[in-house]
C-alpha cells in the first residue's frame, strides 16, 4: 500500500499550521528571523530543517479591474515522495529508502552527510542540516515522544519530510494533515486520494474554476508523486518545475557520449601517433 | 455587546460557528475571519463547498478575501454607510422579509412625537445636551462629553386592559399595517433614505456595481427558503461608533429575517480563547457576573431594593433579575448574607464614573492610581497610546505583573529612553503557569464552556492564576480578620472555600478549579454547611431571590448540575448542534432566538430551513437544539398584558429577553449615541463627513492633552488612513518567544500600495516611519498590489496603510508597538477604543530613537523619587497621595 498527501490549494487559507505542526512534532529548530518582504512568506523554501513551506503568490488585478479579481495563491509545499526519487538514486550509503508505506525516508543514523542527494532532487526539497542548528542552547529532548531515537534528526545529515513515518507506524495521521483546519492537506491511500482529487477537479470545473493535478498521470521520469497537488495556475507560478527530471535519466546519454568521445579520441590517437 | 444586547436581548454571538456551514451566503465584514479564526473558518469553507457565496468587505485584500467569492474594498471607518445603504436599498426595493419583520420585530411600533431624527437635526438626534461649538463632540480638554437625554426616544403608548382584569397597563402603540408615518419601519425609511449607492461610492470608495451585487446576493439568499449569516469581529467594534456598527448589522439581519434561523444569525467572532468568559464572569468594571449591572453611586441605588428596581424589567426574562442578584450575593458572602441585611448588598463597591481601561490609564499617568495588578495583559505594548501607558507605570507606587513571560509591561523600567534610576515603582513579577499547566475552563465565541485538565506541572516557581488569587484572598482575609473598618466587611464575610480534595493538589496548596465551577453553577444553600457540602442546582430556573440558592454566575448555571457531572467536560460531537460537546450558556442552547426559525404558527418557514418547530402531538417545541422559548408554550398563546415575565409575551414573540418580546429595529433609549445608527467619521478622519454636518460621534469620549494629541481631521500633515489588525502567525509576547511562530512573521511591517510607495521613494523591504501626533513607529515596507488607493467623493483619493498589532520590542520577532501611534478615544457605550481608523503620515527611513531619560520628560520630580526617600506609600510623610 502507498500512503501520501493530496494538497488541495483551493482550500488553503495560508495559516501555516502545517509548518508549525511539522516543526513541533519533529522538534526542528527555527531557521532564523529574517524578514524577506516576499508577501507573507518568510520561510521561502524547503530545507534541512523546514519540511513544510507555505508559498504565497500575489497576483494583483490591474487597477482598472475590480479588486475582487485579485488572486493570492497559497500552497503548502512538501517533499513529493516521488515514485522514482532522485535523492534515493543518488544516495551512496543506502540511507534513503522506500519504507513500507512507499514513502521516501532518510535514515538519519545511516546518512553520512555527503550531500549527493541535494542536487539530485528536481524540486529542491532535501538539504543538509547544519551542525550549527544543534549547538548548545537548542535542546531537543527525545523523551515524551512515542518513537525510537533513530528517527531523531541531528546536525550534519540530510533532512526532509518523513511523511511522519513514526506517526504512521502507530496509525496516526501526519502532523501537518492533522493540524490543517480546512483539510487542504489530506492524507491517505494514494489511489484513493487520486480518485478523490479527480472528482474535485471536476467539481471545481463545474463551478467555473479551472484546476489540474500536479503529479498524477504524468509522463515524467520521476513518475507520479505520492504527495501531489491540485493547482490553479501553471507550475512555474508556484516555483515548481514544469517538467521535473530524474537526474539518472541523463546517464544513458552521458555514458553514450562518454563512450563515443572515448572512441573518437582513440581513433584520433591512432591517426596522430601511428608510425608513418 | 450592547449592539446585539439591545437589538436582540443578549450580548453575544447569536449562533455557533458550526452552523455557518448551513448558510447560503456569508457576509464577512469587520473581520479577517480566515486569518484570525482559522479553525472556525473551516465551516465557512464547508459552506462554500455546499455552494454558499462568501462575501468579504475589508479595507485590505487579505487571506480571507483570497478564498471569498466576492471582495469589496471599503474605507476603514465607513461601514455604517455601507450597511446603511443596504438597509435603504432593501426598504426602497421592498426586498425585506415582510412577514418575519412584522411578526418578530418592533417595525410596527409607533415612535413618540417628540422624537427628532438626524434628518431633522442635521446629524443629531433629539435631546442632545451640551451642543458642541466645533462640531467634534465634547468640551475640549474636559471629561464631560456631549450627552443625550433619551426621553424623546420612546414609543407612543396606549392603555390596554390588563389580563387579570385589574385596570389597564401602558404598552407601545402599534400599526400592523405599517402605514403610520411614525411607525418604526417608516422612521427607518426616512432615516436611511440618504444612504444611497452614490453616497456609498463617495464615502466608502466602494464601486456601486459591487454594492449592488452584494445587495442582490443578500436579498436573493434570505427569506423562507434561504438564509444569510453575518460574521464580524473587532474591525467593527473598535471605533468610536463601534456599537452602532453592530446595530446597523442587526437591523439588516432583522429586515432580511435571518435571526434565529439555521445558516443565519450574527456570528460575533470573539478573539482569544476566553474573551467571552472574561465578559461573562466579567473583568469589566461596570458589570457583575452574568451581565448584571454593577451598583453605581451615580444612580439612586444605595439599597438592594432600589438596585433591583433599577435593574429589573417587569416583562421579559430579565424580570428574574432579583433571583440572580441575590444568588450571587449568597455565593459571595455565604451565611453572612441574610434578608435582614439586604444579603450584604452594601458590601459591594459602587462605581463613581467610568473606570474602564482608558480613563484608568489617564488617571494612572496623572498619579492618581497607587497600585496595579496586571494579569495576562500587556498594556505597555498592546495598549493604546502605548507610550502613555508605559509612562503611567512610572507613576505607580507598586505593580504586580502575573505572566508566563517577561512582558514589555514587566520590563517598562528598562525600555528605550527610560532611566531606571529615576523610577520609583516597586515591581513584583510572579511567574504564571500556561494553559496546559492548570485546570480550568474556557468559554469561546460559541458561548461554549470547555474544561481542560492540567497536563503537566508548571516549571520553577510558576503557579496557576487560581493559586495566586486564592492565596491573595486567604492572606487578605487573615490580615483583615480583626478589622472593625466598614470597608473590610466584604473581605471578612467572603466565602473562600476552594481547598482541593485531591491529595496531590492539597500538598501544593493548589485550589480546586472544579469547586469554583460548582459555585458558579450554583447550589442549594444549607446554613452552616460549606458550599462543597451542598447539593447543586439543576439550572438557573431553580434560582430564588430568598437566599435559599447561591450562584456565582447565573448564565452558567447548569454546567455542573450535580457534584458528579461536569458538562464542560462532555466530548461527544455530531454534525448538527453537538449538544453533548461542552456546555453553552444559556442552558446549553447553541443558537439563540431559535423560536424565530418557525413562523408565528410554529411551522418552519420552509422544510429546507427547519430547526425548532412546534410538535403538536407532544405539545412542545422540538428540534436539534434547546428551544430558546418556554418549551411547552404553544405558538398561539395570547399575550397577557400586565402579567410579569414571559406571560406578557405571546406564543410568537421569540426574543424573550426583550421587554416586548420583539427584536428592536429602533432601540428606545438604551444606547448613549442614538436609537438608530448614523454615520459619523472617526475622530482622526482624513475627510469631512459627507453624510451630516456633525463630523464625529457627538457623544464620544476624548482627552485633549499634550500626551494624547489627536491628528486634526483632514489635516494635510496626516493624509493617510491607518488601520491595524492581527496576523494568524502571531498573538503578542506569548508567541514572539516561540521560535516556530516568530520565524513565520519575524518583523513588523507596513502594507503599502505601490503608488504610495513610488511617491515616497520606498521600495519593498525598506524601512519606513509612520507618524501621528502621539508617536512614531518604524516598520519594513511590504509593498503590495493587494492595497489600493480609494477614490472618494469630490475627487479625493485616499491611501490606506495597514500595520499589524502583534509586535513589541521583546521576543525573537520584535518591532515597535503600533499602539504607540493611537491616541485614546472611546465610544460612549462600552468605552471601547478607536484602533481601527486613525490618520498618519509616512516617510522613508528609520525613526529617531530615545536616549536614556528622554522619554516622558514631563514626569514631575516628586513622582520620580525612589522608595526609601520621601515616598513610602504616603504614610511616612512627603510626596505621593496618601
Amino acid at each position: 500500500m502507498a500512503n501520501g498527501f493530496f494538497t488541495d490549494t483551493t482550500l488553503c487559507i495560508g495559516c501555516k499550521a502545517c509548518e508549525v505542526a511539522c516543526k513541533q512534532w519533529n522538534q526542528l529548530p527555527a531557521d532564523g528571523y529574517e524578514f524577506t518582504g516576499n508577501s507573507y512568506d518568510n520561510t521561502v523554501a524547503l530545507g534541512g530543517t523546514t519540511w513544510r513551506h507555505v508559498a504565497f503568490i500575489e497576483q494583483a488585478a490591474p487597477l482598472d479591474r475590480p479588486p475582487t479579481e485579485n488572486k493570492w495563491l497559497m500552497m503548502s509545499d512538501v517533499c513529493k515522495h516521488c515514485t522514482y526519487a532522485g535523492c534515493l538514486e543518488a544516495c551512496p550509503t543506502g540511507a534513503i529508502v522506500r519504507n513500507e508505506f512507499d514513502d521516501v525516508y532518510i535514515q538519519p543514523d545511516v546518512c553520512n552527510g555527503c550531500g549527493y542527494c541535494v542536487p539530485s532532487c528536481p524540486f529542491g526539497v532535501v538539504d543538509l542540516i547544519a551542525h550549527a542548528d544543534y549547538t548548545e542552547g537548542r535542546k531537543f529532548e527525545s523523551d515524551g515522544r512515542s518513537h525510537d531515537d533513530a528517527t531523531q534528526t541531528a546536525g550534519g545529515v540530510a533532512g526532509k519530510c518523513t511523511l511522519c513515518y513514526d506517526r504512521q507506524k502507530v496509525g496516526f495521521t501526519p502532523a501537518c494533515a492533522k493540524a490543517c483546519p480546512t483539510e487542504s492537506i489530506q492524507f491517505g491511500d494514494v489511489d484513493e486520494l487520486r480518485a478523490r482529487a479527480k472528482r474535485r477537479v471536476a467539481q471545481l470545473e463545474a463551478r467555473g474554476v479551472h484546476s489540474y493535478l500536479y503529479g498524477v498521470g504524468e509522463d515524467w521520469s520521476v513518475g507520479d508523486l505520492n504527495a501531489f497537488f491540485l493547482l490553479t495556475d501553471r507550475p512555474g507560478a508556484y516555483n515548481l518545475p514544469e517538467r521535473p527530471v530524474l537526474p539518472s535519466t541523463h546517464q544513458p546519454a552521458g555514458y553514450t557520449s562518454a563512450a563515443l568521445a572515448a572512441a573518437a579520441l582513440a581513433l584520433a590517437g591512432f591517426a596522430i601517433f601511428r608510425r608513418a | 455587546m450592547p449592539g446585539l444586547g439591545t437589538s436582540f436581548g443578549r450580548g453575544g454571538a447569536t449562533t455557533y460557528v458550526q452552523d455557518l456551514q448551513n448558510a447560503d451566503c456569508i457576509l464577512i465584514e469587520g473581520s479577517n475571519f480566515a486569518e484570525c479564526h482559522p479553525v472556525a473558518f473551516r465551516f465557512v469553507m464547508k459552506a462554500k463547498e455546499r455552494g454558499a457565496k462568501i462575501i468579504h468587505v475589508d479595507p485590505r485584500y487579505t487571506r480571507t478575501s483570497a478564498v471569498a467569492d466576492l471582495y469589496a474594498p471599503i474605507r476603514s471607518g465607513t461601514d455604517i454607510v455601507f450597511l446603511g445603504a443596504l438597509i435603504g436599498w432593501l426598504l426602497e426595493n421592498e426586498r425585506y422579509f415582510k412577514e418575519y419583520v412584522v411578526a418578530y420585530t418592533n417595525a410596527s411600533f409607533i415612535v413618540g412625537e417628540a422624537f427628532g431624527d438626524t434628518e431633522d437635526l442635521d446629524g443629531l438626534f433629539s435631546g442632545f445636551i451640551d451642543v458642541p461649538a466645533d462640531g467634534r463632540g465634547g468640551a475640549s480638554g474636559g471629561p464631560a462629553p456631549g450627552t443625550y437625554d433619551v426621553s424623546s426616544w420612546q414609543f407612543e403608548t396606549e392603555q390596554v386592559a390588563r389580563a387579570d382584569g385589574n385596570g389597564t397597563v401602558a404598552v407601545p402603540k402599534r400599526d400592523e399595517t405599517l402605514a403610520h408615518p411614525r411607525c418604526v419601519i417608516n422612521v427607518l425609511r426616512r432615516h436611511f433614505a440618504r444612504y444611497t449607492p452614490e453616497l456609498l461610492e463617495d464615502v466608502c470608495g466602494t464601486p456601486r456595481e459591487t454594492f449592488l451585487e452584494i445587495a442582490n446576493l443578500l436579498a436573493d439568499n434570505s427569506g423562507r427558503e434561504r438564509t444569510t449569516a453575518f460574521a464580524y469581529a473587532v474591525g467593527w467594534t473598535q471605533h468610536t461608533v463601534g456599537v452602532q456598527y453592530i446595530r446597523t448589522a442587526a437591523i439588516l439581519q432583522m429586515l432580511l429575517g435571518n435571526m434565529g434561523r439555521p445558516g443565519g444569525g450574527i456570528m460575533a467572532l470573539r478573539g482569544h480563547a476566553n474573551i467571552q468568559g472574561a465578559t461573562d464572569i466579567p473583568t469589566l468594571y461596570d458589570l457583575l457576573p452574568g451581565y448584571l449591572p454593577m451598583p453605581s453611586a451615580l444612580r439612586e441605588e444605595q439599597t438592594l431594593a432600589q438596585y433591583l428596581k433599577n435593574a429589573t424589567k417587569p416583562t421579559g426574562w430579565w424580570s428574574n433579575t432579583p433571583k440572580y442578584v441575590v444568588s450571587l450575593l449568597k455565593a459571595y458572602y455565604g451565611d453572612a448574607a441574610t434578608p435582614e441585611n439586604d444579603f450584604c448588598y452594601d458590601y459591594l463597591p459602587q462605581i463613581v464614573g467610568d473606570h474602564s481601561t482608558l480613563p484608568t490609564q489617564i488617571a494612572m499617568k496623572d498619579g492618581n492610581v497607587k497600585g496595579y495588578f496586571v494579569i495576562g495583559q500587556n498594556p505597555a505594548s498592546s495598549g493604546l497610546n502605548a507610550e502613555l501607558a508605559r509612562a503611567a507605570l512610572e507613576r505607580l507606587e507598586w505593580m504586580v505583573v502575573v505572566d508566563a513571560y517577561e512582558t514589555e509591561t514587566a520590563a517598562f523600567w528598562r525600555r528605550e529612553g527610560a532611566d531606571p534610576a529615576r523610577i520609583g515603582t516597586e515591581l513584583f513579577f510572579i511567574p504564571s503557569a500556561v494553559v496546559l499547566e492548570k485546570d480550568g475552563s474556557m468559554t469561546n465565541t460559541n458561548r461554549l464552556l470547555q474544561w481542560h485538565d492540567r497536563a503537566l506541572e508548571p516549571a520553577g516557581d510558576a503557579r496557576s492564576d487560581l493559586y495566586i488569587i486564592h492565596q491573595l484572598g486567604l492572606r487578605l482575609k487573615k490580615l483583615y480578620a480583626a478589622s472593625t473598618d466598614q470597608k473590610d466587611r466584604g473581605l471578612r464575610a467572603l466565602v473562600w472555600d476552594y481547598t482541593s480534595e485531591d491529595p496531590h493538589e492539597r500538598a501544593l496548596e493548589e485550589p480546586s478549579a472544579l469547586k469554583v465551577l460548582n459555585e458558579i453553577s450554583g447550589y442549594l444553600v444549607e446554613p452552616g454547611k460549606a458550599p462543597s457540602e451542598c447539593a447543586q442546582v439543576a439550572g438557573f430556573a431553580q434560582l430564588k431571590d430568598d437566599g435559599s440558592t447561591a450562584s456565582g454566575c447565573w448564565i452558567y448555571s447548569g454546567v455542573t448540575p450535580d457534584k458528579q457531572t461536569n458538562r464542560a467536560r462532555n466530548r461527544k460531537g455530531d454534525d448538527v448542534a453537538a449538544l453533548d460537546w461542552g456546555f453553552a450558556w444559556p442552558a446549553n442552547r447553541r443558537m439563540l432566538y431559535n423560536r424565530a426559525s418557525a413562523d408565528p404558527a410554529g411551522k418552519p418557514w420552509s422544510e429546507r430551513k427547519k430547526y425548532i418547530y412546534w410538535d403538536e402531538a407532544a405539545r412542545k417545541w422540538a428540534g436539534p437544539d434547546v428551544p430558546d422559548f418556554p418549551v411547552d408554550k404553544p405558538p398561539g398563546a395570547a399575550a397577557k398584558p400586565g402579567a410579569g415575565g414571559l406571560d406578557a409575551h405571546s406564543g410568537s414573540d421569540p426574543f424573550i429577553m426583550q421587554a416586548e418580546g420583539r427584536a428592536q429595529l429602533f432601540v428606545a433609549g438604551a444606547l448613549k449615541d442614538g436609537p438608530l445608527p448614523a454615520h459619523y467619521e472617526p475622530l482622526e478622519s482624513v475627510v469631512r463627513n459627507l453624510v451630516y454636518r456633525q463630523q464625529s460621534n457627538p457623544t464620544l469620549r476624548q482627552w485633549d492633552r499634550d500626551d494624547n494629541r489627536y491628528n486634526p481631521p483632514q489635516s494635510p500633515d496626516f493624509p493617510y488612513v491607518l488601520t491595524t489588525y492581527r496576523l494568524t502567525e502571531q498573538s503578542g509576547i506569548m508567541t514572539r518567544y516561540v521560535p516556530w511562530l516568530a520565524e513565520l512573521q519575524p518583523a513588523l511591517f507596513a502594507e503599502i500600495d505601490p503608488e504610495l510607495a513610488v511617491a515616497k521613494f520606498v521600495r519593498n523591504g525598506d524601512w519606513v516611519t509612520i507618524s501621528t501626533l502621539v508617536g512614531e513607529l518604524e516598520a519594513r515596507a511590504l509593498v503590495s498590489g493587494r492595497m489600493r488607493p480609494l477614490r472618494l467623493g469630490k475627487g479625493q483619493r485616499v491611501h490606506q496603510i495597514g500595520i499589524p498589532y502583534n509586535y513589541g520590542p521583546l521576543g525573537h520577532s520584535s518591532g515597535d508597538a503600533v499602539g504607540d501611534l493611537v491616541s485614546l478615544a472611546m465610544d460612549p457605550n462600552v468605552s471601547i477604543h478607536e484602533a481601527k481608523t486613525i490618520s498618519c503620515n509616512l516617510r522613508a527611513g528609520r525613526r529617531a530613537s530615545y536616549r536614556s531619560g528622554e522619554v516622558d520628560r514631563d514626569v514631575p520630580p516628586e513622582q520620580r523619587t525612589l522608595r526609601g526617600e520621601a515616598r513610602a506609600h504616603g504614610r511616612d510623610g512627603g510626596g505621593g497621595p496618601s
